[in-house]
Formats: structure tokens, sequence, C-alpha cells
């Protein structure tokens, strides 16, 4: 049920504009995920063939590009990967803090007919 | 027909978000504070919100029960005399803001107070949904085991108040005092956090203190 409503969102922002750049249809939409969106592709793919029936998205290829998610240590300045049940930088050891990376979910771009 | 690319980049959130503002602006000129409730099934949530009522006993409260089925909790908290609604979400792992706003018809809030809205039982959905709170309110209990916060980072990153519930069970679960509150402050370095056993009060006063200071009650 999580990605139901927003596979109608997705499609309502690409049919928005796909009908804004006078597009006879939509073929291919491009998202972006970060890992903790809490959003995966593979179900969205799945509500996305059942929903876009009859829009402007129907048949479109849907692509997503997944974004790990990165910490920043405060000391060493670098971006970094946590191992599991933990969030120390691999350099120094000190816990890093959360960043916006892995935090996207928006529509990158459409590919669209005219 | 001829192809082309176009640059969208819009937040797939963005008509949530909208709502949940409208929701929220609704709420705080009415004089409402909202206090989005998360946490896992069986963490507290209910047993949380009736022991902080019940030490604000001259504060008006209004809960909005989020569960998949049954209105057990809903029953719970109207026996005691409080306005609640139950909302059935049939399936859906979080509550967002359109089902909020639609739900609010049927709550009749005719003086200023706090709501709290208990999300669905889940650590992981509620914390990627504004839903027009104000805060959101982590309950997570000793049970769960000290290791939530690096299992479910996002609901501690998130959280602007957190309750360790069910603190007496934290020596029968071998609960690790210090890797716990350690994994918090890395993703978390402000929010308070209060130790709590909803069977015997404890900790629930330093909970009402905390929401005096803040002005909510």
């Amino acid at each position: 049920m999580h990605e139901y409503g927003i596979t109608q969102q997705i499609i309502q922002i690409a049919s928005n504009q796909a009908k804004e750049n006078d597009a006879l249809i939509v073929t291919r939409i491009t998202l972006v995920v970060g890992e903790y969106s809490g959003f995966i592709g593979h179900s969205i793919q799945m509500y996305f063939d059942v929903i876009s029936k009859g829009t402007l998205c129907e048949g479109a290829i849907l692509e997503v590009e997944h974004v790990k998610a990165k910490w920043r240590c405060p000391v060493c300045k670098i971006d970094f990967i946590r191992k599991p049940l933990s969030f120390a930088c691999p350099e120094c050891g000190q816990d890093g803090e959360p960043t916006k990376i892995g935090k996207e979910f928006y529509v990158k771009s459409i590919e669209i007919e005219t | 027909m001829s192809g082309k690319e176009i640059e969208v980049v819009q937040n797939i959130h963005d008509e949530n978000d909208r709502i949940a503002q409208e929701v929220n602006k609704k709420l705080n000129d009415a004089g409402v504070f909202v206090i989005n409730v998360m946490g896992a099934p069986g963490a507290g949530k209910t047993s949380s919100i009736i022991s902080i009522i019940q030490n604000n006993p001259d504060k008006q409260f209004y809960v909005i029960e989020g569960d998949i089925e049954s209105d057990i909790d809903a029953v719970k908290l109207q026996e005691l005399g409080i306005d609640t609604i139950q909302i059935n979400t049939n399936g859906a792992c979080h509550l967002d803001a359109p089902v909020i706003q639609s739900s609010l018809q049927g709550l009749k809030i005719d003086k200023p107070g706090i709501l709290f809205i208990e999300n669905i039982g889940n650590l992981v959905c509620p914390a990627e949904f504004q839903i027009g709170e104000h805060i959101k309110m982590l309950i997570c209990s000793a049970a769960e085991g000290s290791d939530k916060p690096y299992k479910y980072p996002l609901a501690f990153e998130k959280a602007d108040l957190i309750l360790l519930t069910k603190c007496d069970l934290k020596e029968f679960v071998d609960f690790d005092d210090d890797f716990f509150y350690k994994g918090i402050r890395a993703l978390n370095k402000t929010t308070p956090i209060f130790e709590v056993n909803a069977k015997n009060g404890q900790g629930f006063g330093e909970v009402t203190a905390w929401l005096k200071e803040n002005n909510l009650t």
C-alpha cells in the first residue's frame, strides 16, 4: 500500500509537465530515490504499470537512480557510507552526523514525444 | 513525432507537504498544538498518551488514533473521557496529510489544546510523511532493544521528543544505555529523551515539566 499514493503523485507530476510541454506521450520518467526515502523502486514500478493506464504516462519507462545515505564526520569533514550498527567515521572513529544525501525523493526528468 | 527530455526536479512529497501545511495552519489558528506520535507496534504509544493526559487534568486534549484495523485504542481513550476519533487505514502503513485533513471533519475542536495523532505502529514510514504536526514524539520501548537508533535512524533523527518506555524492563532485556544514547546523539544532538514507565507513572512528571517549559500545557 505504501507506494500506491506516491505513484499517483509521480504520474500527476509527470503528466502536468507533459501537458505544459504539449506532449503526446511520456516515454521515460527518471526518479531519484534516496536510501532513506523509504521507497522501493520495484514497488513503484508495480503500481505504475497499473495506475498509468489511460494516462499520458502509460507505457513509459520508469528509471530509478538510487542514492546511498551518507554521514558527515565533524572532525575529518568527509562524507561516508556507514557500517551496520555504527555511525563511526572510517578515518577517525568519531560518530558522523546525518546529511541530506540519501533522503532524495523527486522526479528528476521526463522524456516526451511531441 | 519528436522526442525531448524535460528537467523536472520536483519533490514527490510536495502535494502531501502542502496539505500538511494547511492542516497545521488550521489547527494552529484554533490554538491546537499537534504532536505526531510515532513508534513500533506495542511500544506504548497509547499508554504514553494516556499518562501525559492524566498528568495534565486541566488541559484540553484531542486524539486521532491511527490503526490498520480495530478501534481498541480509541474506545479505551473515549472511556477515559478523552475526545478521540479513530482512523483505520485498512493496510496502509502510515498516516499522510490528506487522511488527517479529511478526518478532522469528524473531530469537534471547540477549545485550544493539544492534539495527539497516534500514527500507525511502524518505525519506518511515519517518519517520512508530514501530517500537519508541530512536533514528532517518538515512543521506543526498552523491550525493542538498544540498537533501534542504528536500525531505524530516520525516526530518531526526526524526533523532537523521545520517550523510552517500559524502562523497568531494561535489566531483563540487557538494554545497553550507552549504545542507545550514543546512537541517538549521533543522529540528533538536542532532542530531549525521557525514560518512562506507564505502569507506575515514572518519568511522566518530567515529560509534563518539559511540555510546560515549552508552553504546551
